[in-house]
């Protein structure tokens, strides 16, 4: 180690294919996590919505399961789902909940009362006030909720290289750490880091994209 | 549920208990690594977040340093920490003992700094700006406005952040047993190398209670931070 250069670009261009193979299965598992996590928050958000008596405890579960460590979340799900991508997404998806959870309900919150008295003075049954007013008037705090959150997803997809997974952490841990060699890891951790704000800079535009209303007043 | 019983028979086997890896020993490193490194993240980024807070100067360095904190992942910073770690002992010609839990301790301690700069500078620009003006034409000082107004106004931000900070140093002390460090990160790598699961599972669930004991003590800690700033106010406010 000490005679290495600092970085091998050698061994960069020689693995290309493998970086392109590990950068796709990173994105792979990110966006599985994310679809999962955004359906089963929409739910138990509106769940929460409909039934107040639930919003603490989904709140204060989904905020418990968030303060697990992910390398933890693991070993507590191995005996009962192995070392596999599905222990994986259940770590995942978990962490997803608490900030999209908060985010449509704070989005759903926001919206002034007025606005829903028109909607159902306008005889609007509660499924089409919910998709055609409420959904859209949130749509800005639920973007802001999913940008936050998939940048946090894209960080912790690398941690699941300790159970063989990974995407870009296999070059962390399987290369890096274990023989000793600084190069893989810039390239992990760097190459996670790209992802990350590249995820972050695609929410910008698609809030920017759906909702063209709201252009002057981005919050959160 | 055999595994379950096979867990706690784990937790039951007196062995487990004693000796240099055994579980005292192994809450007491982790609690040890982690409330150092937080402290010495606490006495950098501190300072660094009131600065920029209290003088309004360097707001994009807060934002960057926010913003920088939540894509770079944990588990990358804790990997780059190696070849630093490494690069450092080169220079220094300090290498006693292989690199052990130096990297560790500087990845944790670089992790715990944003949150906290971050809360630090929001939590005093959030402080009321007619209150400042009022302790301004009161004659204070700009150190008393600091400690008599400012930062208990700030507090409960502050300590959010520090919460966020530490639930996060917790989390990657766990990570950290990968250099060897000790911890109860230890019982689930090495676990994972001897495939003894149930020794992964333990580990598991008592990092999982430390960070959820972590958390609800800081829930605790931050409610009873509250009121001691909300009487005070009201109080102040009747006097007016």
């Amino acid at each position: 180690m000490p005679d290495q250069p600092f970085l091998r670009l050698d061994w960069i261009v020689d693995n290309l294919d493998e970086i392109g193979f590990r950068t796709l299965q990173h994105l792979e598992i990110t966006a599985i996590a994310m679809v999962i996590g955004f359906a089963l928050s929409m739910v138990l958000a509106l769940l929460a919505r409909r039934w107040r008596v639930l919003r603490g405890p989904t709140i204060g579960i989904s905020g418990m399961l968030y303060a697990i460590p992910s390398l933890a979340a693991f070993g507590l799900l191995i005996p009962f789902t192995g070392l596999s991508l599905l222990t994986a997404e259940i770590a995942m998806v978990s962490y997803t909940l608490l900030i999209l959870i908060r985010n449509i309900l704070a989005g759903l919150d926001g919206i002034a009362p007025e606005v829903l008295e028109a909607a159902d003075g306008m005889g609007l049954t509660a499924g089409q006030r919910l998709r055609r007013v409420e959904l859209p008037l949130a749509l800005p705090v639920i973007i802001a909720g999913l940008r936050i959150a998939t940048v946090t997803t894209i960080g912790l997809v690398t941690v699941t290289s300790f159970i063989g997974e990974g995407g870009l952490g296999y070059f962390i841990l399987n290369v890096g750490i274990s023989r000793f060699f600084p190069t893989a890891i810039y390239v992990g951790a760097l190459l996670s880091v790209a992802l990350a704000v590249a995820a972050d800079l695609l929410f910008v535009w698609l809030q920017r994209a759906l909702t063209p209303w709201s252009r002057a007043r981005i919050t959160v | 549920m055999d595994f379950l019983a096979r867990a706690a028979a784990w937790f039951a086997d007196p062995m487990h208990w004693v000796g240099d890896d055994g579980i005292p020993i192994r809450v007491l490193e982790h609690v040890a690594l982690s409330g150092v490194s937080l402290l010495v993240g606490l006495l950098i980024a501190l300072p660094i977040g009131l600065y920029i807070g209290h003088t309004g100067r360097g707001a994009l360095v807060a934002v960057s340093v926010s913003n920088i904190g939540r894509a770079v992942p944990s588990f990358g910073v804790l990997g780059m920490a190696l070849p630093l770690t490494l690069w450092l002992q080169q220079q220094l010609d300090f290498r006693a003992g292989g690199v052990g839990v130096l990297p560790t301790f500087i990845a944790l301690a670089l992790l715990a700094i944003p949150p906290i700069v971050t809360n630090a500078y929001t939590g005093l620009r959030e402080v009321d700006r007619d209150l400042v003006e009022a302790a301004r034409g009161m004659g204070m000082t700009g150190g008393q406005l600091l400690r008599g107004v400012e930062l208990p106004l700030a507090m409960p931000i502050i300590l959010a952040g520090l919460r966020t900070s530490t639930v996060q140093v917790i989390a990657t002390a766990t990570l950290g047993a990968v250099f060897g460090a000790g911890g109860l990160g230890r019982y689930i790598i090495d676990g994972l190398a001897t495939r003894e699961y149930e020794q992964v599972f333990a580990g598991a669930v008592m990092v999982g209670l430390l960070s959820i004991l972590t958390e609800l003590a800081f829930l605790w800690f931050q409610r009873r931070a509250q009121p001691v700033i909300e009487p005070r106010r009201q109080t102040g406010a009747a006097a007016a």
